[in-house]
């Protein structure tokens, strides 16, 4: 019986939303309250998605729904050195930084910034108009239970709003770290930039497990970009690789704005991100780009939906995977023209490069779309190494290891030379080499 | 001194027999040219050399340097100087051009023992070498051929050869898909290029690169075998009478 296996499953986090609004909840102004009860009864409602799911056929959730996760200790042994390798050196910009899901004050800076910006916590914001005019505004709960779930519980992310025309110089970096813990933790951070007309600012947000146990982070990020405005998000994600991170990164595009998220996904057991981009207003540019890599047993999936609602909108996504031993990845890739979008430039492509024989990709392309003054193209490939790529470069004097190491770090770099933060892009490069040379575990970890 | 020493060589590919008996020798400061029809082997020979894992030798023997070849893998062959400009040259994606150029240099200086270059005195090197062949950097941040017309890979792989500095250069019908400047200019840098101490092998279609770098040995190859060598004359005798008079020799 689906129904009562489901009740079985969300018990367990109904059990301990109960005991939390029992005790410390009512710090929380009255309308967050209201939606966390609903999004906890939205999340049993919906309970976890079976691959019976359209959107969850590739990736079972029952090894997830197996662990009881809960709440975490909160750990004040975080070092600001043992987190430098996960920051970029010397930078003078905004830094927030969350252990186990809670803002950490002592390990992040907020320098000056130009009047009328709010940086920082959001659990400081809750009562701000701003934040409960927008949260849940683009990921509303009734979509992904994982969203319900996560509003239900969310107590902290990190809260950026920029007023018109103002200019960030240097990007802002969100780093989210998990610490061991006596039992499976969960986190659920909830993040939420907004940046109003002509704005503009960069996004470095990073995951990060400071153990190789079990865990689950479980985050919704919310992004409005107004008319104008430009967003340009960069993630990064190297959980422990027993972790479950669940992610949604969701972005409404204004008239004229720009947006760009470059994901690149290394750590987890089971990785699964969501990302949608809404295209709003005429002329909005959005770029989705993503770079997975991933070995052994760990399973990514990411679902992409990129809905085109106004006419002369362009958007781009292009997603490589590079994939070892046993592992799997997912890639579906919605694209949504409505009757309106007439003049709409879409391209995807998804490329997923097997080391294995043993490594498995799914790729689906879906596009529904519902005007006829369009363009929409999309492309997936899947294989191994070129062979004549690999013997011409033989003949240029590599031997073959090195024409291979050349030809994946190629791949991998089709992504990461996109990234427009040269001291990110250096950092990602260092992290795809230590990647394929796998001497990059179990650096900088917390004992238990 | 003797370069390169082809005896008797045959080769399959997929079990077809495609060359069936070649005789080559190649000594310092010369220039070869091998012409014939297309189908004739030209190419698999070529690759054949570079050591391409599709081809299998079953009979005869290669000797380059003094070494038999046919023992080397493909980048120890180039290491040691062997150059093949590919007729087809690979795409490579997410390489740029520069990156890809200086790991063949490094390949190849480790091996002589020589330091590794760093980006910035690779980049003067290739900014000299790109001046003798009289060309811009336009092409160097761009992914190793990828995109680039038909006459942009034949360039490429001259700039290859430029800075490589090959014993031996086997060019693949080079000169096919240039323009008539562009062609003027691959015949001046291999002219540039020669030294008493190298070869060429220029592998050609047309009378006309062989009026620019001028051959001291002319070759048909029909059906795998080379059917007819002789002075820079016989490209014109060619380009005049076609192949048909050779192709009954062949069979
Ligand atoms: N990988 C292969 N598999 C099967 N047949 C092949 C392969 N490579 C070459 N051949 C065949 O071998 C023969 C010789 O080909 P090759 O490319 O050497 O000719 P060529 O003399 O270079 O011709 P062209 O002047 O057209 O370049 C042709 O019949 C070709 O179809
Ligand atoms: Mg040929």
């Amino acid at each position: 019986m689906p129904s009562t296996q489901t009740a079985d499953e969300t018990a367990p986090y109904l059990a301990q939303f109960e005991a939390v609004a029992a005790n410390g909840a009512s710090a929380v102004p009255a309308w967050l309250k209201q939606l966390r009860e609903q999004a906890i009864q939205q999340f049993v409602a919906l309970g976890f998605p079976t691959t019976r799911d359209e959107r969850w056929r590739f990736t079972s959730l029952k090894s997830l729904a197996a662990v009881n996760f809960t709440l975490p200790k909160h750990r004040d042994d975080v070092t600001p050195e043992s987190l430098q390798q996960y920051l970029l050196p010397g930078d003078k910009g905004v830094r927030l930084v969350f252990v186990n899901g809670a803002f950490v004050e002592s390990l992040s800076t907020v320098p000056e910034l130009p009047t009328g910006c709010t940086v920082g916590s959001l659990a400081g914001a809750f009562d701000s108009d701003v934040v409960r005019e927008h949260l849940g505004r683009t990921a509303p709960d009734g979509d992904n239970p994982f969203t319900a779930l996560n509003t239900a519980f969310a107590n902290d992310g990190a809260f950026v709003h920029l007023p018109p025309d103002v200019v960030l110089e240097r990007p802002v970096q969100i780093l989210f770290v998990s610490t061991p813990q006596d039992q499976p933790a969960m986190s659920h951070p909830r993040n939420l930039f907004i940046l109003e007309r002509g704005a503009s600012a960069e996004f470095v947000e990073s995951y990060v497990g400071l153990t190789d146990g079990s865990y689950l982070t479980n985050t919704v990020t919310e992004i409005i970009v107004a008319d104008g405005a430009r967003a340009d998000c960069y993630r990064v994600q190297r959980e422990s690789k027993s972790a479950y991170h669940i992610a949604t990164t969701n972005s409404q595009l204004g008239k004229d704005s720009r947006f760009g998220l470059t994901s690149v996904t290394l750590g987890a057991a089971l990785s699964r991100h969501d990302i949608s981009m809404s295209m709003q207003g005429e002329g909005g540019d959005g770029t989705l780009n993503g770079l997975y890599l991933v070995d052994e047993k760990q399973h990514v999936d990411h679902s992409t939906v990129i809905e085109h609602a106004v006419p002369h909108c362009d958007s781009h996504e292009y997603f490589n995977g590079i994939l070892d031993g046993h592992s799997r990845a997912v890639f579906s890739g919605k694209i949504i023209v409505r009757p309106d979008a007439q003049k709409t430039d879409s391209k995807q492509t998804n490329n997923n490069l097997l080391l294995s024989e043993w490594a498995r990709a799914d790729s689906q392309p879906q596009l529904e779309i519902y005007a006829d003054d369009v363009r929409c193209t999309h492309g997936a490939t899947l294989g191994p190494l070129d062979e004549d790529a690999i013997f011409y470069l033989q003949s240029r004097g590599l031997n073959a290891l090195a024409a291979r190491a050349l030809l994946t770090r190629g791949f991998g770099d089709e992504i990461l030379k996109r990234v427009a933060i040269p001291d990110l892009r250096g950092q990602l490069e260092v992290l795809l080499k230590n990647w394929l040379d796998r001497g990059e575990q179990g650096q900088g970890r917390l004992s238990p | 001194m003797t370069l390169l020493e082809i005896k008797n060589l045959h080769a399959s590919v997929d079990g077809k027999e495609i060359l069936r008996g070649i005789d080559l020798t190649v000594n310092a400061g010369e220039v070869h040219a091998i012409m014939g029809p297309n189908g004739s082997g030209k190419s698999t020979l070529a690759q054949v050399l570079a050591g391409h894992p599709a081809f299998e030798v079953t009979e005869g023997s290669v000797t380059y340097l003094g070494k038999n070849l046919m023992d080397l893998a493909p980048e120890e062959r180039a290491r040691d100087g062997l150059f093949i400009a590919f007729q087809y040259p690979v795409a490579i994606r997410g390489i740029t051009n520069a990156y890809f150029l200086r790991s063949a240099v490094n390949a190849i200086r480790k091996q002589r023992g020589d330091e590794e270059l760093d980006m910035l005195d690779f980049i003067e090197i290739l900014e000299e070498k790109l001046k003798v062949i009289g060309w811009d950097d336009s092409l160097m941040n761009r992914p190793v051929n990828d995109g680039f017309s038909g006459g942009e890979k034949k360039r490429n792989e001259i700039l290859q050869m430029a800075i490589l500095e090959p014993k031996l250069a086997i060019l693949d019908e080079t000169d096919s898909g240039l323009d008539i400047d562009a062609l003027k200019i691959v015949a001046d840098a291999v002219n540039k290029l020669r030294r008493p101490d190298n070869a060429t092998v220029v592998v050609t279609h047309y009378q006309r690169i062989l009026a620019y770098i001028v051959p001291d040995r002319v070759h048909v190859l029909a059906n795998g075998k080379i059917v007819k060598s002789g002075g820079k004359d016989l490209a014109l005798e060619l380009e005049r009478r076609g192949y048909d008079w050779l192709k009954a020799e062949a069979a």
